[in-house]
């Protein structure tokens, strides 16, 4: 429930110190709304509301999606005295330099891809997960990742919406790009990785 | 600081001096090596390069030059209020009731997804008024309606001083920063494009 969540993410925010989350009241609120949507979808498609119901897809989509999002972005951090930065070993950290070149190369791509998106989305390292591949994308808003590839699971997501980083770095998003890496959790990309290409 | 408490000079440095001053730069380096976009007005640049949906690299500069700067103009220290004469007129007629118009623009802010704008516009084929949002940088201007106001609701705009609390700021915008004056002023210009009808002449 929400609660629980609440209090979840108020632990890793103590944890956390090189960089500053956006307040969470907003992600808890994106919960209770895309429950009730649900019924109300399910009601309007009983009834063959479609504009209706489309409406609420739209909103399903962007609420249900920034909860997705976001229970995915705090996994991705970890403060640096419990890991955070320290780059993957194992399979993942192979299969970046397989795919990339080199972590740098991941890096700089992910962050030139996030700095031009514009207005709100994230940028994710992601893996195909039918072609066994490492692939970096961007969204708009809180589309969640399958809404660019239905087989595409998401290891790394960076969000780049304002309010993510607008508090420490005012307008300047490469700089909060340069410096979330320091924070990233790589373990728990590692897991994700490793159960999807074993 | 003029429109200090509303808005603060942080947020205005910020949003003034750092965002829309990057946009006016970039555009300048765009419009430096293309001799063709060079010739055009900002508002001809603004839809030439809108492609018809399929924006150019330069579109999203110069709408958003475009956007700060209605933008910036359609507030006002000591704004809010009602709006007067014509403007009250035609949103009574257009909406049923200031109040009603207020509730709608608020709401419509709200609901927003993302980053973009809410705009109050004059149709310019249905010949009325009506509220229009837009995604990132797209403007009214790009589908050939007349925009009166604007509201920036891309989270730069009000994350300093409200943090996620759009309601707030909407509310305040409508409360003390809303330029009525300048939106009467823009819809009078408008007239000269849009027959709103037949002035009421009173008979002796």
């Amino acid at each position: 429930n929400v609660k629980t969540l609440g209090r979840l993410y108020h632990q890793q925010i103590r944890g956390l110190q090189t960089f500053t989350l956006p307040d969470l009241s907003y992600d808890y609120g994106a919960l209770e709304p895309a429950i009730s949507a649900l019924e109300q979808l399910d009601d309007a498609i009983a009834k063959g509301d479609a504009s209706t119901a489309v409406k609420l897809q739209s909103a399903i989509k962007f609420n249900g999606g920034g909860h997705v999002n976001h229970s995915i972005f705090w996994k991705n951090l970890a403060p640096t005295n419990a890991g955070g930065g320290e780059l993957p070993h194992g399979s993942l950290g192979w299969a970046i330099d397989q795919h990339f070149g080199s972590m740098e190369k991941l890096i700089a791509k992910m962050n030139a891809e996030g700095a031009a998106v514009q207005g709100s989305g994230w940028v994710w390292l992601a893996v195909d997960k039918e072609l066994k591949r490492l692939v970096v994308e961007t969204t708009a808003n809180q589309d969640p990742l399958v809404t660019k590839g239905a087989s595409l699971v998401p290891l790394v997501g960076i969000d780049v919406w304002e309010h993510a980083y607008y508090l420490q770095y005012k307008n300047v998003r490469p700089d909060y790009l340069k410096n979330i890496w320091k924070v990233i959790n790589w373990k728990y990309a590692s897991q994700v990785y490793e159960k999807e290409c074993p | 600081d003029a429109l200090e408490p509303y808005m603060s000079k942080r947020t205005l440095e910020l949003h003034w001096g750092e965002h829309h001053r990057g946009y006016v730069e970039s555009l300048n380096k765009y419009l430096e090596k293309d001799d063709i976009l060079y010739g055009y007005t900002l508002d001809e640049l603004i839809r030439v390069t809108y492609n018809n949906g399929n924006p150019l690299p330069e579109y999203n500069v110069a709408a958003q030059v475009w956007n700060h700067d209605f933008f910036w103009e359609s507030m006002q220290p000591g704004g809010g209020n009602l709006p007067i004469l014509g403007l009250l007129q035609q949103i009574e007629k257009d909406f049923g009731s200031f109040s009603n118009f207020r509730e709608e623009f608020t709401e419509t802010a709200l609901t927003l997804f993302g980053s973009g704008w809410v705009w109050l516009v004059l149709k310019r084929n249905e010949k009325r008024l009506a509220i229009a949002t837009t995604t990132n940088a797209v403007t009214p201007l790009v589908w050939d309606d007349i925009p009166l106001l604007s509201l920036d609701m891309w989270e730069h705009a009000y994350y300093l001083d409200y943090k996620n609390d759009k309601a707030r700021y909407v509310n305040v915008f409508m409360d003390h920063l809303v330029s009525w004056n300048a939106a009467l002023a823009r819809m009078a210009r408008a007239q000269s494009f849009v027959n709103l009808g037949e002035p009421k002449i009173p008979v002796a």
